[in-house]
């Protein structure tokens, strides 16, 4: 079983990456892109006999307090087999 | 200094990768205060005035810039002591991890331009009256100080700011060399060119500039001892009141 984390920076703020890979996507000709948010993928490998709900309880507590800055970033979590 | 009361002693934390510890140390003790270097796994900061928390790249900078560094054992010693009131100053990476551990509100993120900025800058003091800020000269010329730092743009959202508006926690901003708050001064982004604030209660506060690195003329700027020796003076103060 598996964690997956997806950390992106709120609306609010400033995201001078993906603006600049939102402008060269249209340099290259791939048009009909809107915008772009860079943020960081983070998996975590759980150890066997992990429960599921016992691990999502943990990481959402993990990613609001250390794996993700609530001031800057949301978060998704996704625990899959 | 009083006869019988000794120097203050500051305390200046020490990470893996921290590396402006050694600078902190020099710039405090060149104005007569005490010294003493914290490792990070301490969990107690013994007897000391007040704590500084310096520049550098804790842990690599892995994650996000400060956010290991903030869980580390001496920082549990670090929010106890500013709880009771004592004096806390972030420099650099150090106001990275103030801010990542909540002891002062915001975010620092990527520099507008994505680049790593190593220079002097232009330094507004908006707020005399706190302990970090004591020692400037009210009708003086904006400090000159450098920064070097990749991660400086600073980000509160607007309620945030507006409190550090009315609360007159920010304490200095990104000027020109006139005092004027220009956006081409403006090194990172940072919203309302916010250099360094305070908490609510002035004993904590971070900048990203660098006063320990402007502390002898041979550095180019002697400005930043404006800041670190308003910050002693305020402690020998309070160690007289309290003799």
């Amino acid at each position: 079983m598996k964690a997956k984390l997806v950390i992106t920076p709120k609306k609010a703020v400033l995201d001078p990456q993906g603006k600049t890979v939102a402008s060269a996507l249209e340099h290259l000709g791939y048009a009909g892109v809107a915008g772009v948010r860079m943020g960081k993928y983070i998996e975590i490998d759980l150890a066997p006999g992990t429960s599921a709900p016992e691990a999502e309880r943990a990481l959402n507590e993990a990613a609001r307090r250390f794996l993700s800055n609530p001031v800057i970033e949301d978060y998704r979590l996704e625990i899959v087999e | 200094m009083t006869s019988g009361i000794q120097a203050p002693r500051l305390a200046i934390l020490q990470f893996p990768a921290s590396n402006c510890d050694q600078d902190c140390v020099h710039a405090v003790r060149s104005m007569g205060a005490r010294a003493r270097m914290v490792w990070h796994k301490e969990t107690s900061l013994g007897d000391v005035d007040a704590v500084i928390v310096p520049g550098g790249f804790s842990y690599g900078d892995a994650l996000r810039c400060g956010a290991i560094a903030r869980f580390s054992p001496v920082m549990q010693a670090v929010s106890r002591f500013a709880e009771s009131g004592g004096l806390v100053l972030g420099i650099c990476n150090g106001f990275q991890i103030l801010c990542e551990a909540g002891l002062l509100p915001g975010a620092l993120i990527r520099n507008r331009d994505l680049r790593f900025h190593c220079e002097q800058v232009f330094l507004k003091t908006a707020n005399f009256d706190t302990p970090f800020t004591s020692g400037i000269a009210r009708d003086g010329a904006p400090l000159r100080i450098p920064i070097a730092h990749g991660e400086g743009c600073y980000f509160a959202d607007a309620p945030t700011l507006g409190r550090l508006e009315a609360g007159r926690q920010i304490l200095w901003q990104y000027c020109d060399a006139g005092g004027a708050l220009t956006e081409a001064a403006n090194p990172n982004g940072s919203v309302h060119h916010i250099a360094g604030i305070a908490n609510e209660r002035f004993n904590v506060a971070g900048l990203m500039p660098h006063p320990d690195r402007a502390v002898e003329g041979l550095l180019g700027s002697e400005d930043g001892r404006a800041i670190l020796s308003g910050m002693i003076a305020s402690l020998e103060s309070r160690r007289e009141a309290a003799a």
